[in-house]
């Protein structure tokens, strides 16, 4: 793909990205007048307030306006917050990236090396084990997953730090350069903080991030089984090459490339908020805002997030497309 | 979430005997645990939600406030005296001297002027509080003035019952600001209300230190607290725990000293913890359905009684709501001047039947419901269900989210609505003139109250209730409004059947937390550990 067409599929998923929105704003039953204005006004500021949030225009003036104002990356005002969208989102994102990024390494150190042990051993113990520990992490839900490691390793063993971000006595000490945290307190030199808030992260980090080994290992358990089969394996194996080389240098090196995708690609859906690990562990990222915008009908809110969101996704599969040519040379 | 509250509690079982039970917050801060994601901002000439309005009152002060343990009495608070003049129109309050601003500034009839000129042009949706009284953008600066330096003049459209404008006084609405604070963080006119969302320049014992929306509010304490007694804690964090089971557990663990929305099922786990002690509050909410007169079967007189006969009001607090409403089944909440203690009705089928043959339909009929997705909604609609069903009643639930409920439930498209309704301030009238008056039954009328939305077109019960506001012999007036609320029992659309009662759990040996009778009397200054 050329970098125009590239390009031009991206504006394209975009546009359709902004139709469906707006649409999804107008269609649902919910009145946005309501979230501004709350149950108890006056008919006379809930009218002005309506006319305030162009709801009184017709629906094509409206989108005009709509599409103007995001792709001046104006979002609005978010009624629940009465901050911009954009500066919510700014602030909130960056839990979410903490939180994925985490459990998105979790995912990849772990996934990896066990989706090619159960290659190498396949159908033998090690491999049903593995697929067994996969299948469970895929199937079970998560936020299950999340309250049932909170009463293990929070409340009977004490392992891990509970519910949010940081403890109550460290809110606030680390200046925010980044949003994230873990980043944040280790340029400042607050250890303290750090451990606080790994404390914090480690548990729904590894319970997302079994979510994505999950995946991330059964993808790279058929990936590599099907390069072990190649005959440049058998002909690395006859010029007598350790076995050990052969997995983990040959094959695994020519897996690689399709993983990226793989490992984008879950990374992009962890972005994406994970709602339910958010919400039982309070965690304030982007999958809460835009739940709880949604139960506010806070549709600026709700938009903007969703936009968030799908350019996360188009961003990250260009970017993975783009490793993917830099990776193999057939594909530049 | 029933799922999760289920799963957890049995977890909980096996787990708690071995749970680490030390506290872990720091000695001078209170941490609580709480759904604030209500909160739209910390103005207070803006803020109009239940968790804003426990913010703000704890950060700001009002001219008068009412005893919380005896609500007929007002005080003084910023005011030291105050009066209504002959005409019954012109009310002077004199300040106290000497009451410092967060900032050091002095607080003065110039501050409480601007304050409450400020909430009537600002006109935010509390606004109405202030401006019913004939104050507009128009005549604020004429109409509320500093006289002199501790004297403050407010001159209302019409007289009406002093204590209504009182009580309208001690309202959120009616906070005081540091004027100068506040016209020095002026945006393009907004009178300061961009940087009020999330700063504040008040006198209260606390001052607010930051507001992450759906993530915590911090307050400080105000160490120059005028009152002489500052508040024991240094710090307040009210962080935002959406999931009840989640407070639960961070209760339980130490690592908050509150937790402030558990439900029936967790309190009832939690009641015999030695860690934990429960507090309560009897709030001004109402329980209640409201039938729409639109529909025809609804709007028969037979009907409407014989439904109030059909809900088993005593099985369902004992079995869904203990411990969190409380029986109650007029419109003015237990606590409020002239509130009615009567509950003429209880479940008798047979009466029903009667009332139900009378009105022709012998056999019952089919009706819907829309009910918020939310315990304990849902569980007391489905109790409803199965109790009307006795009768032929074929009661059909429409559940769904919150706001899509109350956007159809304000376009008076429901059959019946199942809802909560607050007082906005502590007078009568807030809730009589939702609940009995209707000036104007057309569909684009100005005024929306409830009984508008239900269609119940009173022209009667308006003119009493409306009457009842000019009444200033407050013997009188409690008559009236005893007998508004007899009359309303027997022939009104709702089915008015629970009072709120607020409980907050907190870790023993965390004291003095304050619950009055609203949400912006939850007060922190006393709370220590």
């Amino acid at each position: 793909m050329t970098a125009a067409r590239l390009l031009g599929t991206v504006a394209l998923t975009f546009l359709g990205l902004l139709l469906v929105t707006f649409l999804i704003g107008r269609v649902v039953p919910i009145d946005p007048v309501l979230a501004a204005v709350g149950d108890r006004a006056p008919a006379a500021v809930y009218e002005r307030v309506r006319i305030e949030l162009g709801l009184d225009l017709p629906l094509y003036h409206q989108f005009w306006i709509y599409c103007t104002r995001v792709l001046g990356g104006d979002f609005g005002n978010s009624v629940m917050t009465a901050n911009t969208v954009l500066d919510d989102i700014k602030r909130v994102f960056p839990a979410t990236l903490e939180l994925a990024s985490v459990a998105t390494i979790i995912g990849v150190a772990l996934g990896v090396p066990m989706g090619v042990i159960a290659a190498v051993n396949r159908d033998r113990w090690q491999d049903q084990v593995i697929r067994v520990a996969g299948l469970v992490g895929y199937s079970v839900p998560v936020f299950w997953l999340g309250l049932v490691g909170l009463l293990l390793f929070y409340a009977r063993l004490g392992w891990v730090a509970g519910p949010g971000r940081l403890d109550v006595a460290f809110d606030d000490l680390v200046a925010p350069v980044t949003g994230v945290i873990l980043i944040d307190s280790a340029m400042a030199g607050e250890w303290e903080v750090f451990a606080s808030a790994f404390s914090h992260v480690i548990l729904p980090a590894a319970i997302l991030g079994y979510f994505s080994l999950a995946y991330i290992s059964r993808m790279t358990r058929s990936f590599m089984l099907e390069q072990l089969r190649q005959e440049y394996i058998t002909t690395a194996r006859v010029k007598g090459l350790s076995e050990r080389r052969v997995v983990w240098r040959h094959a695994l090196g020519n897996v690689m490339v399709p993983l990226i995708t793989v490992i984008a690609l879950s990374y992009a859906n962890l972005l994406e908020g994970s709602v339910l690990t958010e919400t039982v562990f309070a965690w304030p990222g982007l999958g809460q805002y835009i739940t709880s915008s949604l139960f506010s009908a806070d549709m600026n809110a709700v938009l903007g997030g969703t936009i968030v969101v799908g350019s996360v996704f188009i961003g990250i599969n260009m970017l993975s497309d783009v490793l993917y040519r830099l990776v193999d040379p057939r594909a530049r | 979430m029933k799922r999760t509250a289920l799963l957890l509690a049995a977890a909980l079982a096996v787990a708690s005997p071995f749970a680490a039970a030390d506290a872990a917050t720091p000695k001078d801060t209170i941490v609580m645990a709480k759904q604030i994601d209500d909160i739209i901002s910390l103005d207070p000439a803006e803020s109009f939600e239940f968790s804003g309005s426990e913010a703000v009152g704890n950060v700001y002060e009002k001219l008068i406030a009412y005893d919380l343990k005896n609500v007929s009495r007002l005080y003084g608070q910023l005011a030291d005296t105050w009066y209504v003049g002959g005409d019954g129109k012109t009310y002077t309050f004199k300040l106290r001297q000497g009451i410092k601003f967060h900032s050091g500034n002095e607080m003065t009839a110039e501050d409480a002027a601007y304050s409450l000129q400020r909430a009537v042009i600002m006109n935010k949706t509390p606004a109405f509080i202030l401006t019913q009284f004939g104050l507009s953008k128009d005549n604020a600066k004429d109409k509320i003035r500093a006289v002199d330096k501790y004297t403050l003049t407010i001159e209302t459209g019409q007289a009406v019952a002093p204590t209504f404008f009182y009580y309208c006084m001690t309202a959120v609405v009616a906070s005081i600001v540091d004027s100068k604070v506040v016209q020095q963080h002026d945006q393009n006119g907004d009178m300061g209300n961009a940087w009020l969302k999330t700063n504040s320049a008040g006198s209260g014992p606390f001052k607010l230190v930051s507001w992450k929306a759906n993530d915590a509010y911090v307050l400080e304490r105000n160490d120059n607290y005028w009152g002489g007694s500052k508040a024991f804690a240094r710090r307040v964090v009210v962080r935002h725990i959406p999931e009840p089971a989640t407070q639960r557990l961070l209760l339980e663990k130490g690592d908050v000293d509150f937790a402030r929305n558990l439900t029936k099922d967790q309190l009832d786990a939690i009641a015999d913890s030695p860690h934990i002690a429960t507090q309560e509050a009897l709030k001004g909410s109402i329980l209640y359905l409201g039938l729409n007169q639109k529909n025809p079967n609804l709007s028969k007189p037979e009907v409407r009684e014989a439904l109030k006969w059909l809900v088993d009001y005593e099985g369902i607090e004992k079995n869904i709501l203990r411990g969190t409403y409380k029986l109650h089944e007029a419109f003015l909440p237990q606590g409020f001047f002239g509130a009615l203690a009567d509950k003429p009705y209880k479940f008798d089928l047979d009466k029903a039947k009667a009332l139900l043959a009378k009105a022709g339909l012998a056999n019952g009929f089919s009706v819907t419901m829309d009910t918020r997705n939310l315990s304990p909604y849902t569980d007391v609609a489905q109790a409803i269900q199965a109790s009307w069903a006795k009768a032929g009643v074929k009661l059909e639930l429409i559940p769904a989210d919150g706001r899509q409920t109350l956007t159809k439930y304000r376009a008076r498209q429901h059959d019946i609505y199942i809802g909560n309704w607050g007082p906005d301030y502590q007078d009568p009238h807030t809730n009589a003139e939702t609940y009995a008056m209707n000036e104007d039954n057309t569909d684009n009328a100005r005024s929306k109250t409830l009984a508008w939305r239900n269609a119940w077109d009173i022209p009667a019960m308006t003119a009493k209730t409306k009457a009842a506001v000019l009444e200033t012999d407050a013997k009188k007036r409690e008559q009236t409004y005893l007998e508004l609320q007899r009359e309303h029992q027997q022939s009104s659309p709702f089915i008015i059947m629970y009072q709120q009662v607020e409980v907050s759990a907190a870790r023993k040996g965390v004291t003095g937390f304050i619950m009055g009778p609203s949400f912006d009397n939850n007060l922190y200054h006393a709370i220590k550990k």
